[in-house]
């Protein structure tokens, strides 16, 4: 479980986040909405410790962040609209390379990478240079990277850009996967700026307006041909 | 709940040790750092040889100043590359999510460029050696190449992370480097021109144990530091 509570967060004399309130359950996949600027990357860089918060308290799985910050990590995986991964080391080197970061046993990193490589459909190009691979491909293998260690909870920021129509197909069927039709409850909370793929692909949806939480509800209470007015509304920016 | 800070952590050495295999088996495949620091090492030390014709003594005093003037710009051109490339992939985000500690992170960064910039420095020996005609292959020479480079990398490491976040860091890392690094340089290029003029222990001892306690402060001052620097 993830608990937010009024959390800010200011660069220098500039405030981005004006006190987050929020709680995400086990199992939830949260699309998080809002303009450039509305504090949505800001808010997971600071979930994922890359960010320290002005104020407030953030706990993740009962650990607090960022004080408890090395437990909070084995806990979470990222997938970003980068790749974060090395172009001159194979698919197969950087799985590796990840495995002992993540300190997984020796005789078990093997066997994890070539499972998760082909859980993404990358085992037959693991020995290929990742600078070989199309933007799909990689974003496929940061999947593969970000699940290596089996974190309970992935966050997912703007995965989408830059992929053609079929890699963003792709990308929708691993995150379903990913994130509980298959593989059961995987919390995990995503950036977008495409409201109708965060209607169809996750259970609650929150958007975020001038650094705070302007809407929270559930995908299941929503139709698809509402949530433009709600965002445009929330935000007061007309909808993607 | 009270969590041991380390109980999560992945082991401190296994972290600097596959940081550094990481960014040696990289550099290997993609010679993009390597490559540039030994072209411009290799084009500057054939231009001073080029320019400098003076009697053996001359020489003898000049190479050191050569071979250090040139590490220090050839390495500066590497360590650049060193830390903007995973800024750029965004791959220093995936380390810093990762359960390690940042200082750990620094030392296998820096160990990297350690190897990298003493390369650059045995080569460039070797061609000092050729140019100038005067033997570089001393025991000890290599011992200040080692511990100079240790010096830079550390410095190097250090700076190259602060400037990385920077819109213009090629023209801020060079700028910020060389006047911290400078105590470095002096101490390797005296000791240097002690041993290859052949001087007394007297000569070349203390500015050894003047360059082996700069780089101990230096990379202690390091480990405090990284973590406030790669932090937003």
């Amino acid at each position: 479980m993830i608990v937010i509570d009024k959390l800010t967060k200011a660069f220098g004399y500039y405030p981005v986040l004006r006190g987050i309130d929020l709680t995400v359950e086990r199992g939830q996949f949260v699309g998080l909405l809002g303009p450039n600027g509305s504090g949505k990357t800001t808010l997971l860089r600071i979930l994922a410790g890359l960010s320290k918060p002005t104020t407030g308290r953030v706990t993740i799985g009962g650990w607090q962040v960022p004080e408890e910050i090395a437990a909070v990590q084995r806990q979470i995986g990222i997938v970003s609209h980068l790749p974060l991964l090395y172009d001159t080391l194979t698919a197969e080197e950087n799985l590796l390379f990840f495995a002992r970061l993540y300190n997984l046993p020796t005789s078990e990193r093997a066997d994890r990478a070539h499972t998760m490589l082909k859980r993404v459909g990358l085992e037959k190009r693991s020995r290929d240079l990742v600078q070989t691979y199309s933007r799909g491909m990689q974003q496929r293998l940061a999947i593969a990277r970000a699940l290596l260690h089996d974190p309970a909870i992935l966050f997912v920021d703007a995965p989408y850009t830059g992929l053609d129509q079929d890699a963003s197909a792709l990308l929708d069927e691993l995150l379903r996967e990913v994130t509980g039709i298959t593989e059961g409850a995987r919390t995990a909370i995503m950036t977008t700026h495409d409201l109708r793929r965060a209607y169809n692909l996750t259970s609650h949806i929150v958007i975020l307006s001038r650094g705070k939480v302007g809407y929270y509800d559930t995908t299941a209470t929503l139709s698809v041909n509402d949530l433009p007015q709600i965002y445009a509304t929330t935000t007061g920016a007309a909808a993607a | 709940m009270n969590a041991n800070k380390n109980e999560f952590r992945t082991p401190y050495w296994r972290v600097v040790g596959t940081i550094a295999w990481k960014d040696l088996r990289a550099e290997i495949r993609g010679r993009e750092m390597v490559t540039s620091m030994m072209l411009f090492a290799a084009i500057s030390v054939m231009i001073f040889s080029f320019a400098l014709e003076l009697d053996d003594q001359a020489q003898q005093e000049t190479v050191s100043g050569v071979l250090w003037v040139t590490i220090a710009y050839a390495g500066t051109l590497g360590l650049g590359r060193s830390l903007s490339a995973e800024k750029d992939k965004g791959s220093l985000d995936a380390l810093l999510i990762a359960p390690i500690s940042r200082s750990a992170l620094f030392y296998g960064k820096m160990l990297g460029n350690l190897l990298f910039t003493t390369a650059v420095g045995i080569l460039m020996m070797a061609l000092l050696t050729i140019l100038f005609n005067i033997n570089l292959f001393l025991p000890l020479l290599l011992l200040v190449v080692i511990l100079g480079c240790l010096g830079f990398s550390a410095t190097g490491t250090l700076v190259a992370s602060m400037s990385v976040y920077a819109r213009a860091r090629e023209v801020l890392l060079p700028i910020l480097l060389l006047p911290i690094v400078l105590p470095v340089i002096i101490s390797a290029t005296r000791s240097s021109v002690a041993i290859i003029t052949e001087l007394g222990t007297e000569d070349w001892l203390p500015w050894i144990q003047l360059l082996i306690f700069i780089d101990i402060g230096y990379m202690a001052l390091a480990f405090f530091l990284f973590d406030f620097i790669v932090e937003e």
